[in-house]
């Protein structure tokens, strides 16, 4: 059992780089250490390198330098096929812009999060059932993206990205197109799934949000400021 | 829980149905621009199936028509002399074609110089209609296998009569619609009575034109000197070419080079083969038309592309690998082409099946050409989906998800 040695790590940062075409250093190395259970904010003004970060942590891009571990699995090291194998199975994403289909149904953009994993349609759906009802979105199921609020979209996307359980959830900026009591909603139930045994990473530039976060990594320039618990 | 560095992260393969369902999410999305594009490729498919479909139906009619009429029937013709003047058979002719082996059946008209056909005495006679009086043996119809549309055929009794039978197109222009005892027309100044008029002659359409009296009466009423000017042989199916190579000699042994030997069953082949040519012709512009088409699939797949990053990056997020995100807009744009070639099968199919119903033909639409149509659609789809789904495979996941 490994409970009883503490929680593992999920997610190992060491001196990542960044580098775009055109000299700009994104991330200029970055080192951190996320395990099992916590939820951390990422807090940091536009252009200090939260999305690359977000990327790098979610193994959607590789960093110029520096390894990334994510559940023990060192990412520079896999094939897309194997790295797309590892986002299916640990990684949930929620963006800020939700990225539903249009023209299909909650429970049908919910289930088309698991087609990755392999289920069958069946299983999918009845998958994608719970996870709706999980984000109290239940008596919601047939509606399309445009019949909803911003709050239940976001939380349709939450269930997208939780359906299969992965055992890490990344969100850029979940409550950035919300107001504030929709946001406040999106926030409990990240925190929800968090005292349920998920990892959550959220990216914001909200300070309320992040002050109310248990663990804060601050950003500036590619580099961390501050990492306070 | 088993340790995650012993977990071997291989990626799940997509069922064949949601394979098929998730390239079809840009055909449910935009259903206006699939049936747009997938229209361009029907347009091409149907005209080519609808070409060919016709084409077949048509030779499936000359076959039937052939298979009736059969292709074993020779005609020997007078032709001309050497000082150009028109030659004559002797008048053991018949008689001596019928004595080579393989010939089954023999049988002769012959034309009566200026003895033209008209509805009474009062016409003109430079007014001719384009008629021309024949003496008939009794045989003709079997071995030319005509028909009679009305009245009778003459027969030993009525030969010796005035008594005339009416190709079809010399009833039409004479104004006579079917026989009767109280139908006359006059030739060379008798009167002859319209006993029967013929059904169109398929192989022989010069029986078309003419009015067909009896041997002896031909003589004794109108001056014929009893020469066939053509014989009709039917000869036995396996030897036709050897009969037709020794048919001039025996019809006219003193002067074989002045008798034109025919088949007519070839002149029906000949216009097949005309038809034939205008056939790749048309073929060619279907062919045209499908490539067209395609240009259409590939550019709508492009802008697809274009149009979708973030739904790729999205996919890319959820686990998508760059094969499926590949296969996904392949599939896309497979469903596009092969939605056209259904329904350009169907409308091609369809066509002909209209065409050929108007033509009183059976409707023939080969499997093959079918079957050939799918698959020109089939690659065509696939060579217009591969360049748009490898730069949808390419695109990096972040670049995607930053596009709006």
């Amino acid at each position: 059992m490994i409970g009883s040695r503490g929680p593992e790590p999920m997610i190992e940062l060491d001196d990542v780089r960044k580098d775009y075409a055109g000299g700009v250093q994104a991330l200029a190395g970055v080192s951190v250490l996320i395990r099992r259970g916590e939820l951390v904010g990422i807090v940091g003004p536009s252009g200090s390198g939260k999305s690359t970060m977000l990327h790098a942590l979610g193994t959607l891009d590789r960093p110029t330098s520096g390894t990334v571990r994510v559940a023990g699995h060192e990412v520079g090291r896999l094939s897309d096929a194997r790295l797309s194998a590892l986002r299916s199975r640990y990684v949930g994403f929620v963006f800020q812009h939700f990225h539903l289909a249009a023209g299909r149904s909650a429970v049908d953009n919910v289930a088309d999060g698991l087609l990755y994993t392999g289920q069958r349609i069946g299983e999918r759906r009845r998958r994608a059932a719970l996870a709706l009802e999980r984000v109290g979105l239940g008596h919601r199921m047939r509606h399309r993206p445009h019949e909803l609020s911003g709050g239940e979209k976001q939380r349709v996307a939450i269930a997208r990205a939780t359906a299969g359980d992965p055992p890490l959830l990344l969100a850029d900026e979940p409550t950035g197109a919300l107001d504030s009591a929709a946001g406040a909603g999106v926030m409990a139930l990240l925190r929800g799934l968090n005292r349920d045994g998920t990892t959550v990473v959220v990216i914001t530039h909200d300070h309320d949000i992040a002050d109310s976060l248990p663990r804060r990594i601050r950003l500036r320039d590619g580099r961390i400021v501050d990492d306070e618990r | 829980m088993s340790g995650p560095t012993r977990d071997r992260l291989r990626p799940a393969r997509l069922a064949v149905p949601d394979v098929l369902r998730t390239g079809a999410v840009g055909l449910r999305t935009r259903p206006v621009r699939a049936l747009l594009s997938a229209l361009g490729i029907a347009i091409g498919i149907s005209a080519m199936v609808a070409v060919v479909g016709i084409s077949s139906s048509s030779r499936a009619d000359l076959d039937a028509q052939l298979e009736t009429l059969g292709t074993n029937l020779l005609t020997a013709e007078n032709g001309s002399t050497m000082f150009g003047d028109e030659a004559s058979m002797p008048l053991a002719a018949e008689a001596m074609v019928d004595r080579i082996a393989p010939v089954d059946e023999v049988t002769a008209v012959g034309r009566i110089p200026d003895a033209g056909v008209y509805r009474t005495s009062k016409i003109p006679v430079a007014e001719t209609n384009g008629l021309v009086t024949y003496a008939a043996r009794a045989g003709l119809l079997d071995a030319t296998g005509t028909e009679v549309a009305s009245g009778t055929w003459l027969n030993d009794a009525t030969a010796h009569y005035p008594a005339v039978v009416l190709g079809s197109l010399a009833a039409e222009r004479l104004g006579i619609g079917s026989a009767g005892p109280d139908t006359q027309v006059v030739i060379d100044g008798r009167r002859f009575t319209v006993i029967g008029v013929l059904e169109p002659a398929e192989l022989t359409p010069e029986l078309d034109s003419a009015a067909l009296v009896g041997w002896p009466v031909a003589r004794d009423e109108l001056g014929f000197d009893g020469h066939p000017t053509t014989l009709y042989a039917r000869a036995d199916e396996d030897h036709v070419e050897a009969v037709q190579s020794v048919l001039a000699a025996t019809a006219n042994p003193e002067a074989p080079n002045e008798v034109d030997v025919a088949q007519p069953s070839d002149a029906l082949e000949a216009q097949q083969a005309a038809d034939q040519a205008l056939t790749s012709l048309l073929l060619g512009v279907g062919a045209v038309a499908l490539l067209v088409g395609g240009i259409g699939v590939a550019n709508t797949m492009v802008i697809s592309v274009l149009e979708r990053r973030a739904e790729i990056g999205l996919r890319r997020s959820l686990g998508a690998t760059r094969g499926q995100v590949r296969t996904q807009f392949l599939t896309e744009s497979l469903l596009l082409s092969l939605l056209g070639g259904v329904a350009g099968a169907a409308i091609g199919a369809t066509v002909t099946l209209g065409y050929a119903t108007t033509q009183s033909w059976e409707t023939v639409v080969p499997a093959w050409t079918v079957l050939a149509g799918l698959g020109a659609t089939v690659a065509i789809g696939g060579l217009a989906g591969l360049y748009p789904a490898i730069r949808a495979s390419r695109l990096s996941p972040t670049e995607a998800l930053a596009a709006p």
